[in-house]
């Protein structure tokens, strides 16, 4: 993977390909896989994410310690009624995978499980408006990647090791630039969506209620989602962040290194600690995940 | 070395990519590790693993594991199940292997016929997983590639003779690391290839007096 967004945009506009192909053309010759190959991959990839949104908006799948389940069909049913549309649906759909996710269900981890909700939502979402077809939204997962991989290579994409902001916030930057992507944007475009997307999720701390990908994972993809399409929101429309993206993602993982352990998924601090959460886990999980297909 | 999927995935049964299919990735290497799918099972989670574990499936994952069910397979879910179908004999401990321990640390002993294997390894993000030790014996093994380990009584000749016969069987390696406890005492050859290591290689390999034992691990998804 690519150790900077500069160099993946310089590398594209110096070979004059599209940023997805320089994505691509990498993993390829990393992998020895064909460029087929790998886009077939990811069209799998895809239909899975979105088999996962599928079931999750049914409002039928409950996780084994009942803290979620059913969430997603709720917003769904009665939204919208403030938001437009495309955000109440990207909202329900990135709850609606992490309900999959928390009943055991069958999920894509991108970057990671708890952090699942946020690129599906989007992809799916901006897919639909945009009206992009599948290989357009091939092309916008390669983008994703690329950015992911950025990430992983500046700074983190573990909750354990640098807070919520390394999962959801990487996720929300990866979906930025997908659906910049998709709408057309430049290069520079995409730069600035994955900077004014990450500099909204800094310092966020990951404190899961009970230790379980759950409460507040599920409302933290929604957020997450989006922040990510308002940043693309704001990049299409030539809003840029004096602070490019590489040293967002720094700041990111500078933010990471220095948070207390109890903010890094150890359930010992943040909402986990709260005197609510605490009577919530006295709660032992049922043994069993409920309603989920398969 | 991070690859575009491990970005774009796994693609895994929740909810956890550490404790559930990192959980099951881990068991998957203990089981290649044996060679075969575990009769009996003993299972020491340390940590993490210890503390939420339940709530993240990740007994469940690990049964799943040694009974060969990837990461993606539905099946996990009732993993208890569809091991004691497949004739597995498990139980869990939950222990405090000290502040030094990998958070995710699990320690397996697997026993199927005469053979007995003990393997400690952690599961360290992502659905990445690392095995540290094999019956006492420090190795590095993620399970990414077709592995061989092997432990030599180092004397000169051996490092070649084993690459020569990997090439002789066209292996084509990705790395190799050698580890020697002391000169002239016993070297531990940890050899990643690109392709599934044959077992005539293996057997030719075996026929060298100075091997002490040999272990093929292959990948894992």
């Amino acid at each position: 993977m690519h150790r900077s967004i500069q160099a993946l945009i310089t590398e594209a506009e110096e070979s004059g390909r599209r940023l997805p192909d320089v994505v691509l053309a990498f993993e390829c010759a990393e992998s020895g896989a064909d460029p087929e190959e790998v886009r077939a991959r990811i069209r799998k990839t895809l239909a899975v994410m979105e088999e996962a949104i599928e079931e999750g908006l049914k409002g039928e799948v409950f996780s084994p310690s009942g803290l979620t389940g059913g969430r997603a069909r709720r917003l769904w049913e009665n939204g919208p009624r403030i938001l437009g549309e495309r955000v109440t649906a990207t909202l329900a759909r990135a709850i609606a995978t992490l309900e999959v996710n928390a009943a055991m269900g069958l999920i894509v981890a991108a970057p990671t499980a708890g952090a699942a909700g946020v690129l599906p939502s989007i992809l799916v979402n901006a897919g639909e408006f945009l009206d992009a077809d599948e290989e357009a939204r091939v092309d916008a997962m390669l983008v994703a990647g690329g950015v992911g991989g950025v990430i992983a290579h500046r700074a983190s994409l573990s909750g354990a090791e640098g807070g919520c902001q390394a999962e959801t916030g990487t996720a929300a930057a990866m979906g930025a630039a997908a659906v910049t992507w998709l709408a057309g944007g430049s290069n520079e475009q995409i730069s600035n969506s994955v900077a004014l997307c990450l500099q909204g999720m800094l310092g966020l701390i990951c404190d899961p209620i009970g230790g379980l990908v759950e409460i507040p994972c599920i409302y933290r993809n929604a957020s997450a989602a989006m922040q990510a399409i308002a940043a693309a929101e704001m990049a299409l429309a030539g809003l840029d962040f004096p602070v490019p993206a590489d040293e967002v993602i720094d700041v990111m993982g500078e933010v990471g290194r220095k948070m207390p352990a109890a903010y890094r998924e150890t359930a010992m601090g943040g909402l986990a600690a709260t005197p609510a959460a605490r009577r919530l886990v006295q709660i032992r999980p049922t043994g069993e995940p409920r309603g989920i297909s398969g | 070395m991070v690859s575009l999927f491990d970005i774009l995935g796994p693609t895994m049964v929740g909810p956890s990519s550490s404790h559930t299919a990192g959980a099951c990735r881990l068991a998957l290497l203990a089981r290649a590790i044996l060679g075969q799918t575990p009769e009996r099972a003993r299972i020491v989670l340390h940590g993490s693993f210890a503390a939420t574990g339940e709530g993240h499936g990740t007994e469940r994952a690990i049964v799943g594991g040694l009974i060969g069910l990837q990461p993606d397979d539905l099946r996990l879910r009732h993993a208890f199940a569809e091991g004691e179908a497949a004739g597995l004999e498990w139980e869990f401990e939950r222990t405090d292997l000290g502040e030094e321990a990998h958070p995710n640390t699990t320690i397996f002993e697997l026993t199927a016929g005469d053979e007995t294997v003990t393997v400690r390894g952690a599961s360290v993000g992502g659905g990445r997983v690392e095995v540290s030790d094999v019956d006492g014996f420090a190795v590095a093994l993620g399970g990414d590639y077709n592995t061989l380990v092997l432990m030599a009584h180092d004397e000169p000749g051996t490092i070649a003779a084993v690459t020569r016969t990997l090439s002789d069987h066209d292996v084509n390696l990705a790395t190799m690391r050698v580890d020697r406890t002391g000169r002239h005492k016993d070297a531990l050859m940890t050899i990643e290839a690109d392709q599934a290591i044959p077992e005539e290689a293996i057997e030719a390999i075996k026929s060298f007096p100075w091997l002490r034992w040999i272990r093929r691990v292959d990948r894992v998804s």
